[in-house]
């Protein structure tokens, strides 16, 4: 048996957890046909890496969760995945998502939940709760995500692998559907921090198709040092609020005396803006979809309903039925916050409180912190259809991941233990384009974390 | 201003350029004139998802060059703005423009105004965005088809204060921007292919009111002479809607050129609140300082100040140098001819006779190298051809494009006859063929006398020297 027939037998073996949104026949063709011209010397050779769905691929469908874009095949494809496969690296299909990236459970893909690796009843997070789940499966080493407020990090917390949100700017957003311009970023998921590391070292770098990505060369990827000696690891007392989840605490109390063997020292620190965050990110994000999601009008692609008299009616019929209940929330929250007579309550405001937020981690890193250290989700994996019925609850789950994209700082997620078997994450945040000193960091914590040892 | 008694119209413009560039705003496709529907596009123009802008720096550049021609402060850093708005043929949604931090703001353009003499209109702002594509309703029966060809291709956005006080005022403003703009070569501000294009907002209100009454917009105006048409339509509709105790009502009006009326647009059609905010894909725009200052040094002679200057150094009447400006082409023509040695009034004469009809019937082609031009003129000027023979000869040059134009006067027999003994036999026979005329003219009709002059000159086919011809002609006739 190949690698090939090996990983699309683990493809296969995987699709009762709803992750993967190409059929394995075409996986098999696809992976047959980059065979035969991938790259055999590059810094990826063989190695499958399966896509988020809102990530524009040639070789697959690029549906973004949603019906609005059922079938639809880009002409183009992303800066990300045109280096990968330049790396050697094997496109190994789609995988599903929360509709255009919104939600944090994969419950909202208009093609079914995902399910939890670990427990069928659970969710595995989101939105690239596919490419979580694929990577917490062991089916691939490593996957693409997106982020716009941990849309890598809370999944791959809740299936117990690594994830990167690399600083705003590192990686190019070509070809990444737009849901938060100013927030998202592609992220990256593996089994380790060095197969994810260096994954984001390929697809990093500077692009003329994308004019907020750096000119910057691409991430070299560090050594891990023999301890954290020097290191000044803050931990911001606003992550660590009293409903925190008591076996996620003991899991990161157990993680800081880790650091502290290491060599680190640990510091209390505060970010006092954090209890803004989530409200500021539901007016930001959705501002910035109402505009990005005003194309899908069923004039130039996607499917459009027929019968519609004129084009009012047939945007209404098209994005009615096209988009589900929480993308069209969301669009009218957008639209909302930036009506005239809103706009300054609203979207003003929350860009005011946005930069007092990226100032809150300022004022910590400039006071001589080189890291900081928190729990990536305020729980372990929820039951599927616990939130689904209470957006703001949903919502929530992305506390402690939505102010590094606020802030557009790089943040790392690692399996730091489990709570009844379910997987717990600790996350790294580091200074802008400082995402070396945050893997060396991860590297050495990855070697003495007991990610199996319940808390 | 007739017909509008007390009250006082007041107009503001907000003047759509295509800014001259090879390529689209955002991204690499062309930006040519006429393409097949959907062929200069790609993704990015398209608004396809994934797709991303990246700026056109050569359009900034152009924008900047009408910005400084205009008088305007250029800022440094500006911001990219999205207008939101649903339409078929605006492929993302929403349109890349700028909002609340634009280009350049605080110009002015002097402009002849036909009722105040010399008028400063003050330009507001000047922004940089894009185009949308292009709605056809008649190409496919039945059905709306969308081409994108234009979708993307930059645009400046040129916005006036109220200044103006007339539908008059408003078109000679045009005609000067238009001036300015076509000078630091900015913009084809070709009407027909639509690279330029006007909305206006009117108003109007007893004379003496400080405050302005309410305003209309009036769109779709696409035409210099529609733009004094409409907006007197809307002037007249709005003071009889006064007059007759009415409130004018703040809306869009649309000019229907057929039924040579305004109408409003309907509320459908209309989406008034565009939610703007700072566009995530593109950072501020940052204008290098040396751009600013390569530009002020490159920019040309502006129209106003070249009226003033032909008018002092060549002399010539300001009617002149108005026409010779307003076409900078032809004032280059003008230029060049009176350098190869031309008299400058002659070369103005022939610059706006001649060579503007030889142009205009020949698709706007300066046919004739001022050099020959100018040796021409000097023909004329020596007395070896005859003004009307100069202009045949100039039809022969015109046409095979160069030439010597005493070879073609030659070859076509044009060069005037100075020697006596011939003009006196054409002279002789005149006088011999009219013998009523010369009794007449003896009698004392002395008005006859331009006859006997053309008579010979047709008798010589035109070789005859006009002056010689006189001369002698007073002579046999006092005999």
């Amino acid at each position: 048996m190949t690698a090939t027939d090996q990983l699309v037998d683990r493809l296969a073996q995987a699709a009762p957890l709803n992750a993967l949104r190409t059929p394995i026949a075409e996986v098999r063709e696809a992976l047959a046909a980059q065979a035969a011209t991938a790259s055999a010397g590059g810094a990826l050779a063989g190695m499958p890496v399966v896509v988020k769905d809102n990530i524009c691929t040639l070789e697959f469908t690029t549906s973004c969760g949603s019906r609005i874009l059922e079938g639809y095949r880009s002409p183009f494809e992303a800066t990300a995945i045109a280096r990968l496969k330049a790396a050697g690296a094997l496109i190994a299909g789609k995988t599903n998502c929360d509709e255009f990236a919104m939600g944090s459970s994969t419950e909202h893909s208009a093609y079914g939940r995902s399910l939890h690796p670990l427990d069928p009843e659970r969710v595995p997070g989101g939105s690239s709760g596919g490419s979580a789940a694929l990577v917490g499966a062991g089916v691939v080493p490593a996957a693409l995500g997106s982020e716009t407020g941990g849309s890598v990090r809370q999944p791959a917390a809740f299936c117990g692998v690594v994830g990167i949100k690399p600083t705003y700017g590192r990686v190019s957003r070509y070809g990444l559907v737009a849901f938060g311009s100013s927030l998202d970023q592609i992220g990256v998921f593996g089994r380790t921090v060095s197969d994810a590391g260096r994954v984001l070292a390929v697809i990093s770098g500077r692009d003329p198709y994308d004019a907020t990505c750096e000119d910057r060369d691409p991430l070299p990827l560090p050594a891990a040092p023999e301890n954290l000696q020097g290191f000044v690891i803050g931990i911001p007392k606003e992550y660590f609020p009293p409903d925190l989840d008591p076996g996620v605490r003991r899991a990161c109390d157990r993680t800081i005396k880790l650091l502290r063997d290491l060599g680190a020292a640990v510091r209390d620190v505060s970010l006092p803006h954090t209890p803004h965050a989530i409200p500021t990110y539901y007016i930001i994000a959705p501002a910035e979809a109402s505009s990005n999601l005003a194309r899908y009008d069923g004039v130039r692609y996607g499917p459009r309903p027929a019968g519609a008299v004129d084009v009012r009616a047939l945007y209404r019929a098209t994005r009615g039925q096209g988009f589900g209940a929480e993308v069209r929330r969301r669009v009218l929250i957008g639209t909302y916050v930036l009506s005239a007579g809103y706009y300054d309550a609203y979207y003003r405001r929350a860009q005011r409180m946005r930069s007092l937020i990226a100032q809150d981690f300022r004022n910590v890193f400039d006071r001589g912190v080189d890291l900081l250290f928190t729990p990536s989700t305020p729980t372990p994996p929820f039951k599927a259809g616990e939130k689904l019925g209470d957006p703001v609850a949903m919502y929530l789950a992305d506390i402690f991941t939505v102010t590094a994209n606020l802030a557009g700082l790089p943040a790392l997620t690692l399996p730091i233990g489990r709570v009844n078997g379910l997987p717990v994450g600790g996350q790294l945040l580091a200074p802008a384009f400082l995402e070396d000193e945050m893997l060396e960091a991860a590297f050495t914590l990855e070697r003495v974390v007991a990610p199996e040892a319940e808390a | 201003m007739s017909g509008t008694g007390a009250w006082e119209t007041v107009i503001g413009l907000e003047t759509h350029v295509q800014l001259r560039t090879r390529s689209k705003m955002f991204c690499g496709c062309s930006t040519v004139f006429g393409a097949p529907p959907n062929t200069n596009v790609c993704p990015v123009c398209l608004g396809l998802p994934g797709a991303l802008p990246t700026v056109n720096g050569q359009a900034i550049r152009l924008a900047v060059r009408a910005a400084l021609a205009l008088g305007c402060r250029v800022h440094l850093r500006s911001i990219f703005a999205r207008k939101n708005y649903f339409y078929p043929d605006l492929p993302k949604g929403y349109q890349i423009s700028q909002y609340e931090e634009p280009l350049a703001t605080g110009g002015g353009l002097t402009f002849p105004s036909p009722e105040r003499g010399s008028v400063t209109a003050t330009i507001v702002r000047l922004h940089v965005e894009e185009d949308a594509g292009k709605s056809l309703h008649d190409r496919v029966p039945k059905t709306t088809a969308v081409d994108l060809n234009r979708s993307g291709v930059p645009l400046a956005e040129i916005v006036t204060g109220p200044d103006f006080r007339s539908p008059q005022e408003a078109r000679a403003y045009l005609l000067a921007l238009k001036e300015v703009l076509e000078y630091a070569d900015v913009s084809d501000c070709d009407l027909e292919k639509g690279s330029l294009r006007v909305d206006a907002n009117i108003s109007v209100r007893r004379r003496g009111d400080p405050e302005l009454g309410t305003k209309t917009e009036v769109k779709n105006i696409n035409s210099f002479a529609f733009v004094e048409k409409a907006l007197g339509l809307e002037r007249d509709r709005q003071i009889a809607t006064l007059e007759a105790g009415g409130r004018i009502a703040q809306q869009t009006m649309l000019f229907d050129v057929k039924a040579n009326a305004v109408r409003p647009q309907r509320s459908k059609e209309e989406s008034k609140d565009y939610r703007y905010f700072p566009e995530p894909d593109l950072p501020p725009l940052v204008v290098p300082e040396f751009w600013l200052d390569d530009e002020r040094v490159g920019l040309p002679e502006l129209p106003a100040a070249r009226r003033e200057r032909f008018a002092v150094q060549y002399g010539l009447p300001s009617q002149d140098a108005a026409v010779l400006v307003g076409v900078r082409t032809l004032a280059d023509y003008f230029e060049a001819t009176v350098a190869a040695g031309a008299e400058p009034k002659p070369a103005a004469n022939w610059a706006m006779g001649e060579t503007l009809a030889d142009a205009n019937a020949n698709g706007g082609t300066l046919r004739l190298a001022p050099a020959v031009l100018a040796r021409l003129i000097g023909l004329v000027r020596d007395g070896v051809v005859s003004n009307p023979a100069a202009k045949r000869v100039f039809a022969v040059l015109a046409a095979n494009g160069s030439g010597d134009p005493r070879a073609v006067a030659e070859s076509l027999g044009l060069v005037q006859v100075a020697d006596s003994g011939a003009l006196g036999g054409w002279v002789d026979a005149v006088l011999s063929a009219q013998p009523g005329e010369v009794a007449r003219y003896k009698a004392g009709e002395s008005k006859l006398f331009p006859f006997f002059v053309g008579q010979v000159m047709k008798t010589s086919k035109g070789k005859a020297d006009p002056t010689l011809v006189t001369a002698l002609l007073k002579a046999r006739l006092a005999g």
